[in-house]
């Protein structure tokens, strides 16, 4: 079980993938609407706009009113995708995903487009690296976060039949095919490649890096296990207690805070079991970002191959 | 999830009818009764749970009896009816007045209301849909309902529905911006299936609204946002019953619904410090003797 990615291969905007999925499922389905707050490009819901005017409700600039109309539709029987770029939707209407979406168990469909620092130098406040944290403390919330198109897509036909509330991150950055055949199921982890010295546990666009990583690490004579950690909430916490079990460390990469997302999330469990093994968590540090466009930024954070198996063979020789 | 009383929903039923035949003074007199009632039923839950808002639960009462026993179509054994009309209470802070209502309407038994607020009850102290039939969406923080029934009117909309969709909403919680983003919304969609209840009662937590960040012309903002405005008596509900079903043209309603927080009981009346003050055992049985009149 491997999959390498190699340097130069083909790599996709998974927005792409959502809205041709989108559209597909809406033809068979007309309980789906989109929601957006004036996002109708940069969420690409142009060709759904085309083909089912009538179920797109762009609502302007206004997230908090955006979600709650979600949850009317959602409450009334329709199916709602409600799409804005990650900052805004998460940033600005925390509140109605707590109270509107998932207290009252509406059945919304989030979609975060462009997250983590997809919008490289429009800045801080157009990244989006604090909605995993975020939402990771609002109880029966899913959080699913697509490694690539094939998942992507994947991911919006569970959650489109799932009528349970969930955020979907839907990268821009380009990011190659990694998951290959592999099925999604919601809450899962899937073993991208089996090792047993250091367990890597990838989200998003950390996974082809992750993968990568893995590679380099074996020419050092390491072998790195590479988890595709699609679900952050709720968190396949058998994957990981076997990843401690099994192998003597873990890494976490995420394009993400690390206080509060992904690595914290795994680390809660690894330290509740009685021999923990050691962890290192990449992820954006708590800062702001400088100038920079996405692969720049990536890079100054250490959200790259190169850093990722620096930190796996560091674990994997250490006797800690 | 409560589960419905027959038995008050034949009274209720009964009710209904015979409010459909009555003489319009007759009907005044019934949902007056009905009202408070519903008012003595209230205190009584506030004063043993030992909290509640009851200004606003005073004020709204009116409003939220006209639409359960006059207007609204909905059914107390179906409440996940497709086709029923919606009412979301954006003031959630006020679900003892609602908890009060939708018991009488035999939504739940009465003898839940007895466990307001107490350990594990369905009633919180905001309304909880998953919980208490007849709720249709959890409210509570200010400035929610109006979007989630714009929402609420648009899916009417798409679906072909002759449903309408009210929302009660506090004067108080329109200093919150979301309200007049679902406006804006609400005003370019031509929603003309959804109807806005201001219960204008020029208090809020801690002063008059005019003193904090001043409403006024209420009127005028609504219009401007492109809704039809009508002000009336929150008190009257001859009034209220009227606007509520009034022919509609191709715009949203706004009710502004004149009310007077603490309503009905003399001592509490336009007075800042009952918004969420627990009336002790006596003022509660003077309460109860003046809404008996």
């Amino acid at each position: 079980m491997s999959a390498v990615v190699e340097t130069g291969a083909q790599t996709y905007d998974c927005r792409v993938a959502f809205a041709e999925e989108l559209i597909e499922l809406a033809r068979a389905d007309e309980r789906i609407v989109a929601v957006c707050n004036d996002s109708v490009g940069s969420s690409n819901l142009g060709g759904f706009a085309k083909e089912f005017p009538d179920r797109l409700i762009n609502v302007g600039i206004a997230e908090q009113d955006m979600v709650g109309v979600g949850a009317g539709l959602a409450l009334s029987g329709y199916i709602p995708f409600v799409c804005a770029a990650a900052p805004f939707l998460t940033g600005r209407a925390l509140e109605q995903i707590k109270a509107d979406v998932a207290y009252s168990e509406s059945p919304v469909v989030l979609c975060g487009m462009s997250p983590g620092m997809a919008y490289g130098e429009l800045g801080p406040t157009h990244h989006s690296i604090e909605d995993l944290a975020w939402l990771r403390a609002i109880a029966g919330l899913g959080i699913v976060v697509p490694a690539d198109p094939a998942e992507t897509r994947a991911a919006v036909r569970w959650a489109a039949g799932a009528r349970t509330p969930v955020f979907l991150r839907i990268g821009r950055f380009k990011v190659p095919a990694v998951t290959g055949d592999r099925p999604f199921t919601f809450g899962r982890s899937s073993c991208l490649r089996d090792g047993d010295d250091v367990t890597v546990v990838a989200t998003g666009t950390m996974v082809s890096r992750a993968l990568q990583a893995a590679e380099e690490a074996a020419a050092e004579g390491v072998s790195v296990r590479v988890l595709n950690m699609s679900t952050i909430a709720p968190l396949d916490e058998e994957a990981i207690r076997r990843a401690a079990r099994e192998t003597r460390a873990i890494v976490t990469a995420e394009e993400a805070t690390v206080t509060g997302g992904l690595g914290a999330a795994v680390a809660a469990i690894v330290v509740s079991d009685r021999r923990p093994v050691p962890m290192r968590m990449l992820g954006v540090p708590r800062q702001f970002a400088p100038t920079g466009d996405t692969a720049m930024l990536l890079e100054h954070f250490g959200l790259t191959a190169a850093e990722i198996r620096a930190a796996a063979v560091t674990l994997a020789r250490s006797d800690a | 999830m409560l589960v419905a009383d027959s038995s008050a929903a034949a009274d209720w039923r009964r009710f209904r009818k015979e409010l459909a035949d009555a003489e319009p003074e007759h009907r005044r007199e019934m949902l007056r009764r009905r009202a408070n009632q519903s008012r003595t039923t209230d205190l009584a839950m506030i004063g043993r749970a030992g909290l509640g808002h009851v200004g606003g639960d005073m004020s709204v009462l009116d409003i939220l009896t006209t639409l359960f026993f006059a207007v609204l179509r909905v059914d107390p054994e179906r409440p996940d009816w497709a086709d029923r009309d919606r009412l979301v209470l954006s003031k959630g802070h006020t679900a003892g007045a609602l908890y009060a209502t939708l018991s009488a309407a035999g939504f739940f038994g009465a003898e839940e209301l007895e466990t307001f607020a107490a350990p594990y009850s369905a009633l919180n102290g905001h309304p909880n849909r998953v919980k208490v039939p007849g709720v249709e969406t959890n409210t509570g923080p200010l400035g929610h309902g109006l979007p989630v029934a714009v929402g609420m009117a648009v899916a009417g909309r798409l679906a072909g529905s002759a449903r309408q969709v009210f929302v009660v909403l506090g004067d108080g919680e329109l200093q919150e911006g979301s309200n007049w983003e679902a406006a804006m919304t609400a005003g370019h969609r031509r929603l003309s299936n959804l109807t806005a209840v201001i219960d204008r009662n020029r208090l809020q937590q801690g002063a008059r609204t005019e003193d904090t960040s001043a409403l006024d012309p209420l009127d005028d903002k609504w219009r401007s946002f492109g809704w039809d405005v009508v002000t009336v008596d929150g008190h009257d509900h001859l009034a209220l019953l009227e606007a509520f079903t009034a022919t509609r043209g191709d715009r949203p309603t706004c009710v502004i619904a004149n009310t007077i927080k603490g309503r009905g009981v003399s001592f509490m009346e336009d007075r800042v410090e009952w918004h969420h003050k627990v009336p002790t055992a006596e003022q509660i049985s003077t309460a109860a003797a003046e809404l008996a009149r």
